[in-house]
């Protein structure tokens, strides 16, 4: 008997532990489903608490019911004794009718959970044609994300990539389509995911509900680099991303020092030019990210380093290094040819 | 015909002296008749369905091993964040072959080889229904894993995941041999396990002892029966899915190619009409190890047997409805996901049923807390959770935020470790005496128990916690700032606990080996009739074939206990019973020892591993096929009895047609 209280004990005490540890992690985190900023993702994770708390009062009743026959343990040293093939028909009908109340209960529980969860798929879908806010087209690469935002007026379309850029408040249309694999959009504090899929349209909508940057990543294995391919949700005031929109649309500035514009000379010259595309010079290839506006990015390579000179510079020369097996050769340039090119692109706000 | 004419007919007497000698005269001959080819010529000839399942046993457990050590490489890698201690591609190719290896080398085989030891004794046959095709599944399955290893030690592992979604596993993105070989390893695991389904399918239905009807079947072996059932629905849609993906890769077709018009998502419609029953196929004879455990240390009959059986059926079934729930991130109207919302929900309730019953099965027992029983009630304790998980990631809107998460990866581990491998443990310290004969070590068992059941806990529990903070599965590192570095360390150390769990059994093993306590017939006192012969038996299981009184045919069997007479004891001869009520109809003389299933094994691995080189290999491998399959079926069918009639010993039947009379059909 000593030993059966101590097991439970041992039982309860890991028990407790581990909710402790659930509950006490569970709040903060740039990437994280239960600290929302966006209507979707707060009824996600009102869903979730619902679910988790039904779900743990469940799980501590059977345990409780599974603890309690322990006390039928016996101490017969050998199993001498004669099997039960006869149970006192009492007990066994007490038992019957236990476990059918049981099983009811996870009935109505599954019915319960099936609606609730259905009304909230609902709110997540029901309204999209509704939704004109504003649109962009999210196109997977191996592995970087493409993004394009639409517009009626086709001078205001651009193109950017990793970086999305939305006001808060007003709610975001994504349409994805696969570049080569297939990929998932997932931005964990805003929404749930959509695959991105060559040959099929998807789409997704969310809206921030508050100012600030959300990372996002890719959420189906892609390959290789499936690991460092993310991105960054900027939501930011509705002024704030006009202004960022209106500077978006523009073609890049036209360099201005000797060594921007030897730079400018270096990117048309090299490799860059067979995948980069930049507005406004001969650089159109669609390969790779745009480059029109890269200074104006926080991260490079995919969200995978922060958008500073050096990171610049080691990426440049040596890619495969940071993120082994992406699609950036390697570059040898000179190192006065390479400190231009540094210029030319970080005047690229 | 019902026991009591069986038991009328029993009663003829016989002096007991004569009938002891005649008795040893005849178990000596049938030692004979059964003897197993021994030594290196032995181990490719050898069907006796104990030994191939041995075999598949600890081939399967080694792959086991090898599975867990790649998980444990991914969990250093994990340890902590940006950490260089695998290159990506490493990385890749040990999840990838963690996933194939455990579900296909190692969950699957091994349950069907528990199947394969377990259904006969526990039936009451001499052996399985086609011996033949049972060594010729093992070889097969064999031969695959050495496939994907050899890949694997030459870095021509698989690397697209387990799943291999197309278009990353296509031509395009994945060139070279890596999908080749993965694609292959899965045809031969395919072939093996419908072998295996068809085999035990044939043995149970066919092959029981008379008396033991439809109602009176051991749980185990329903378990075993839906799994087939289920093994044969399914594999057909993965071998679909795998062959269009060789052929999209060797020979250019565009099944799943989207610019030539093929699709990417049918790909993930067949792989998954399969993937889902998956988890059944491995889950379901884990249940079937469950029953038999808490009848025996609760020693009392099982709570709802009806409801047990009907349980494990309509699992079966519902099964098959529930795939779309690992694609809800598609787009699938919500309408048609909803669908698959509530039947994978629907599904809970069997499960519901079956804990229940065991529960009440507990509650009004005398229980004895053995090494077997306290791994059913880890499963319990974990495999609830895993349950409850699976409910939320049912519903489509919060899937859509955990799904391809590790809280992915915590609900599957909990369901399969904790709904497979806890309950396999257990099997393996209750069947254990009855394979060698000695009993595993109680103590080192609590051991080998707490270590397995904290150290799984350590290191999947906390994987709730990162999904739901923004962890994706597959990733081969993560960055300091997303915060999952503590959660990840953790889990790392648990890994090292859950492993040091199954260094212990292994140890316990070569221990009781040797120096075990001596088991004896049935060390648990237990109900079902694989205890009724000697540990281990002997070749033709039982001397004589019981006859069945009841559900639990040890503690239901009056002294009196009828036997069937009147099979040879020459050859090789085993009695077919009726499909319900296990009326018997005929003899029937059961192959023997062959190099034939060998022999066709091989040509089967020509076809498939020369096939990733060249389509030629098909035709060669056909006509090498053809070539053995003949041999096969015109070989002499009654290799097995040779001996005994080269040896010119013929036995008059101890007592002349006064037995259970089969029937001339």
């Amino acid at each position: 008997m000593i030993q059966a209280i101590t097991t439970k004990r041992r039982i309860l005490g890991c028990l407790f532990a581990l909710c402790a540890m659930l509950c006490l992690s569970s709040c903060g985190g740039i990437q994280n489903s239960i600290n929302p900023a966006g209507p979707q993702a707060d009824s996600l994770s009102r869903l979730w608490w619902l679910m988790f708390v039904v779900c743990t009062i469940v799980f501590v009743t059977v345990m409780i019911a599974l603890l309690l026959a322990l006390r039928q343990r016996t101490r017969e040293p050998q199993f001498a004794s004669t099997p039960i093939l006869e149970p006192q028909p009492q007990q066994e009908r007490r038992r019957r009718n236990a476990v059918i109340s049981a099983v009811t209960i996870t009935i109505i529980i599954m019915f319960f959970f099936l609606i609730v969860s259905f009304s909230a798929g609902r709110s997540l879908t029901a309204d999209l044609a509704h939704k004109s806010g504003l649109s962009i087209e999210l196109t997977g690469h191996q592995w970087w994300w493409e993004v394009r935002y639409q517009d009626v007026d086709a001078s205001n379309i651009f193109t950017t990539a990793n970086e999305i850029h939305i006001p808060v408040g007003v709610p975001v249309t994504f349409t994805l389509k696969g570049g080569d694999v297939i990929h998932s959009f997932w931005v964990p504090n805003l929404a749930g995911k959509k695959d991105l899929i060559p040959g099929k349209i998807n789409t997704i909508w969310l809206q921030a509900d508050k100012p600030g940057v959300y990372r996002g990543q890719c959420a189906e294995y892609c390959g290789l680099q499936h690991a460092q391919m993310a991105l960054w949700v900027v939501a930011e005031p509705q002024d704030q991303f006009n202004a960022w929109r209106q500077n978006q649309t523009q073609t890049s500035l036209t360099p201005t020092t000797d060594s921007q514009k030897h730079g400018q000379q270096v990117f048309l010259t090299s490799t860059c030019v067979m995948c980069h595309s930049i507005n406004g010079t001969p650089a159109g290839s669609n390969i790779g990210p745009n480059l029109t506006h890269v200074a104006s990015r926080n991260t490079i390579a995919a969200a995978t380093l922060a958008n500073t000179r050096d990171h610049l510079a080691q990426w440049i020369k040596d890619s495969q290094s940071i993120k082994p097996g992406n699609k950036m050769p390697q570059n040898n340039l000179g190192d006065s040819d390479l400190q231009s090119l540094l210029d030319y692109l970080q005047s690229l706000k | 015909m019902s026991y009591k004419e069986a038991q009328k007919i029993q009663k003829t007497t016989i002096d007991d002296q004569e009938l002891a000698a005649a008795m040893e005269r005849e178990r000596k001959e049938l030692e004979r008749t059964w003897a197993r080819p021994s030594g290196v010529t032995g181990w490719f000839i050898d069907t006796d369905h104990k030994s191939v399942a041995k075999r598949y046993i600890v081939t399967a457990f080694v792959f086991f091993i090898f599975g867990g050590i790649e998980a444990a490489l991914m969990r250093l890698q994990l340890a902590r964040p940006n950490n260089h201690f695998l290159s990506p591609d490493q990385y890749n190719q040990i999840f990838t072959v963690h996933g194939t290896t455990m579900m296909f080398l190692f969950a699957v085989p091994m349950m069907t080889a528990m199947g394969i030891y377990l259904v006969p004794l526990m039936i009451g046959a001499r052996d399985v229904a086609f011996p033949r095709l049972n060594l010729y599944g093992y070889f097969v399955y064999l031969i695959g894993g050495i496939l994907l290893y050899t890949g694997f030690l030459l870095n021509t592992g698989p690397d697209a995941g387990w799943f291999a979604y197309v278009p990353l596993a296509g031509p395009s993105y994945s060139p070279g041999k890596r999908v080749d070989i993965w694609a292959q390893m899965i045809t031969f695991t395919e072939i093996s396990a419908l072998v295996g389904a068809v085999v035990i399918i044939g043995s149970v239905f066919k092959m029981r002892a008379p008396g033991m009807s439809i109602n009176r079947l051991p749980l185990f072996v329903w378990a075993q029966v839906v799994t087939s059932f289920m093994i044969i629905f399914a594999m057909p849609a993965v071998m679909l899915a795998s062959s269009f993906l060789a052929s999209d890769r060797l020979i250019d077709t565009h099944f799943f190619n989207p610019a030539e018009g093929g699709d990417a998502i049918l790909y993930q419609h067949l792989f998954w009409f399969f993937g889902h029953p998956e988890v059944y196929i491995i889950f379901i004879p884990a249940l079937g190890f469950i029953s038999p455990i808490v009848i025996a240390f609760s020693r009392r009959k099982i709570f709802g047997y009806l409801a047990l059986v009907l349980s494990l059926i309509s699992t079966g079934f519902i099964g098959f409805g529930l795939w779309v729930h690992h694609m809800f991130a598609t787009p699938i109207p919500q309408m048609g996901q909803s669908f698959f919302t509530a039947a994978s929900m629907m599904i809970s309730i069997p499960s519901g049923v079956q804990i229940f019953c065991w529960i009440a099965t507990l509650w009004g027992g005398k229980l004895h807390i053995k090494t077997p029983l306290l791994f059913v009630l880890g499963f319990f304790a974990i495999f609830i959770i895993g349950g409850l998980t699976g409910v939320m990631l049912a519903s489509v809107p919060l899937d859509l935020q955990i799904h391809d998460t590790f809280f992915v990866v915590a609900h599957l581990h909990y369901v399969l470790i904790g709904g497979s491998v806890f309950p396999l443990f257990g099997a393996f310290y209750y069947w254990f005496p009855k394979w060698t004969g000695r009993m595993l070590s109680e103590r080192v068992g609590h051991w080998n128990f707490w270590l397995m059941f904290v150290g799984f806990n350590l290191v999947f529990f906390p994987m709730h916690q990162l999904g739901l903070n923004g962890m994706p599965r597959r990733v081969y590192t993560y960055l300091p700032e997303t915060g999952w570095a503590t959660l990840n360390l953790i889990a790392s150390i648990g890994a090292f606990i859950l492993a040091a769990g199954v260094l212990v059994f292994i140890i316990n093993v070569f221990w009781a080996r040797r120096a075990g306590e001596v088991a004896g017939d049935n060390p648990w006192a237990a109900d079902g009739l694989e205890w009724s012969t000697t540990s281990p038996p002997p070749n033709y299981n039982f001397h004589n074939i019981p006859v069945v009184q009841g559900r639990y045919p040890l503690w239901q069997a009056t002294p009196d206990a009828p036997v069937v007479r009147g099979l040879s004891t020459t050859k090789r001869e085993t009695l077919v019973t009726s499909v319900l009520d296990s009326q018997p109809e005929l003899k029937f003389d059961i192959p023997g020892p062959s190099p034939w299933p060998f022999c066709v094994a091989l040509a089967t691995a020509v076809t498939f591993i020369a096939g990733i080189f060249t389509p030629w290999a098909f035709l060669v491998g056909a006509i090498l096929a053809g070539i053995a399959l003949t041999c096969w079926f015109f070989g002499d069918p009654n290799y097995e009895n040779r001996t005994a009639r080269e040896t010119g010993e013929r036995s008059q039947p101890v007592s002349p047609p006064r037995e259970l009379q089969p029937k001339e059909v």
